[in-house]
């Protein structure tokens, strides 16, 4: 479904994303790696902020490398950031209409996804919520509309335990519509576990592993570049 | 859960009604200086509601509306003296001419941004300051540049026979100023208002969100130039003609400093900008004082305002409003409007 072909960045001397290759199929991927990996860069990529010195990105046969940012959030790819960027002095319900009116949504969207996260105040600016409700917030936005390839860069980061765990099933909801390309990206490896049918891992910017998560996590590479020496799961 | 988005204010509507109203009550109240000076006022708080929309909702820093009015008043009596037409049609005209050199100035704002773009405005201003001594302005003569030579004497543009009372000159400015801060207030409510502040919080969040940004960006510019054009066409409308000395580009920073003092994320407080900047410097001079002291004044004001309210004067008189009432209306609910929120995050960011 989303193919990435020889995906290279370079930054100067150093390669964040070294020749990946990597076919993503529908349903929720988690990208994980250690500090500095290229996960974020990876998606950077995807999204069209960063653009790779070679390589290209297709979504079922699609070129999406040759989108700019805001007409591949028009064709379907939604984002979230490792520091939210919401609308701060805007209310819940504009954070979400903003997306609506910009991608092209349904009206009613507005209400069905805040609905789905249950946020109940939408007259509170973006500003005054707390960490929980602001990444609810970004989880909402990203259900705006039909995406097509979802990117969550670290949504449980910063909460607690029992907070994210309110995560685990709107990010399987995000996934549900059959086609739909959800990557994961957070080092909280329970959150990952409880919701990555698959795992890609990346370290210095290679891609090390791929596969089921199952798989990939007994994987001695993955566990020495990453998890370290002990079982996980 | 849905819950139902709230309408318009009434007791907001209420207090804009009752400022108009008053506004209208002045040209019989104060004398014949005071109306002109308050004339002024009007016309620049167009040209700091339009700094004040770069700045608070893109975040751009615009250091030359003070040279746009001087465009706008240019366009306004080069096409004036050239062809006859109604007044607000000349005004119109002179919008338009003025938003397409404002666009072509913040050009490099689609790509650049903070102190690199605000340097580009100041650069422009001061341009337009060497342009508008070495060209002057139309006063009747031919050509492009239509300066009168030779046997031709210069001109003033004469004002049309219902502006010519200087107290209906005062109205017919207020409303005028008053359907421009509706045309802003319009666009900042709407999508183009929304997509304004996503760009200015983050331009990455903002594209990821499926926002045009370049796209956003100019119709900001066109919008906020037009308004300044249009407030320079009203300025040139007075005596029918400029003088070059008027538009020094240092003006349009003390103008972004005073938008800043009355508050820069809200057309009050533009129209606070706009009374502070025309009405201190002559309510000086009336007082005995040297006009020249309301540059400390202003630089008092806006170290005050950086320094505690950044959302300036207004945030402040909004947060003042919102606790009068509560404590007066004892039945009101407890809590505050989403404007006092918003104003709130402003505060604490």
């Amino acid at each position: 479904m989303l193919e990435l072909r020889d995906l290279t960045v370079r930054f100067g001397g150093v390669m964040p994303v070294d020749h990946v290759t990597l076919d993503v199929t529908p349903g929720v991927t988690g990208l994980v790696g250690p500090n500095g990996a290229g996960k974020t860069t990876m998606l950077n990529v995807l999204s069209g902020f960063v653009e790779p010195v070679s390589g290209d990105i297709t979504f079922a046969g699609e070129r999406l490398d040759r989108l700019a940012p805001h007409r591949r959030a028009r064709w379907g790819l939604r984002r979230s950031f490792q520091q939210e960027q919401l609308v701060l002095t805007l209310s819940v319900r504009d954070n979400v209409q903003v997306v609506v009116e910009n991608v092209g949504a349904p009206a009613h969207d507005v209400e069905r996804v805040l609905d789905a996260v249950e946020l109940s105040d939408r007259d509170r600016p973006a500003g005054l919520l707390s960490m929980l409700e602001r990444r609810l917030l970004e989880i909402a936005r990203a259900m705006v509309g039909s995406p097509r390839l979802v990117l969550l860069d670290e949504p449980g980061a910063g909460l607690a335990e029992a907070d994210a765990t309110r995560l685990v099933p709107l990010i399987h909801a995000l996934a549900d519509p059959p086609g739909t390309v959800v990557i994961l990206v957070d080092h909280d490896m329970d959150l990952v576990q409880g919701v990555c049918r698959d795992l890609a891992v990346l370290d210095f910017g290679r891609l090390i592993a791929h596969g089921t998560t199952a798989r990939v996590l007994q994987d001695p590479v993955v566990k020495r570049a990453y998890l370290g020496t002990e079982d996980v799961g | 859960m849905t819950v139902p988005r709230s309408g318009p204010d009434p007791r907001r509507l209420l207090a804009i009604a009752a400022v108009l109203v008053l506004l209208g009550l002045v040209p019989w109240v104060a004398g014949d200086y005071w109306t002109r000076i308050l004339t002024f006022c009007a016309i620049y708080s167009l040209a700091a509601a339009g700094a004040q929309v770069l700045y608070g909702r893109l975040g751009f820093v615009s250091l030359n509306q003070v040279a746009l009015v001087g465009v706008g008043g240019w366009a306004f009596l080069r096409i004036g003296h050239a062809v006859a037409l109604p007044h607000p049609l000349l005004l119109l005209l002179a919008g338009v001419v003025t938003a397409a050199v404002g666009v072509l100035i913040g050009l490099p704002s689609l790509r650049l941004s903070g102190l690199a773009l605000a340097l580009v405005t100041l650069m422009a201003a001061a341009g337009f300051e060497v342009v508008f001594g070495a060209a002057g302005f139309p006063d009747g003569g031919q050509g492009f540049l239509g300066k009168a030579s030779g046997e031709l004497l210069p001109s003033s543009l004469p004002r049309p026979g219902f502006l010519e009372s200087n107290r209906v000159l005062y109205l017919y400015t207020v409303a005028i100023a008053a359907l421009m801060f509706l045309l802003l207030w319009t666009l900042i409510r709407g999508r183009a208002g929304r997509a304004w502040m996503a760009i200015g919080q983050s331009v990455p969040g903002a594209a990821a969100t499926g926002v045009n940004v370049a796209g956003y960006r100019l119709v900001a510019l066109v919008a906020t130039s037009f308004v300044t054009g249009v407030a320079g066409g009203l300025l040139a409308t007075g005596d029918g003609r400029l003088d070059p000395v008027s538009f020094p580009a240092q003006q349009s920073i003390v103008l972004f400093a005073v938008v800043l003092i009355g508050g820069g994320y809200s057309l009050f407080g533009a129209a606070l900008a706009g009374l502070f900047y025309s009405g201190l410097p002559p309510l000086l001079n009336q007082l005995g004082l040297d006009g020249n002291l309301i540059l400390v004044v202003f630089g008092i004001g806006l170290v005050h305002s950086l320094m505690t309210a950044p959302t300036g004067l207004a945030g402040q008189l909004t947060m003042l409003a919102g606790a009068l009432r509560r404590r007066i209306t004892s039945s009101a609910p407890a809590g505050s409007s989403s404007r006092e929120d918003a104003d709130r995050v402003v505060e604490h960011a």
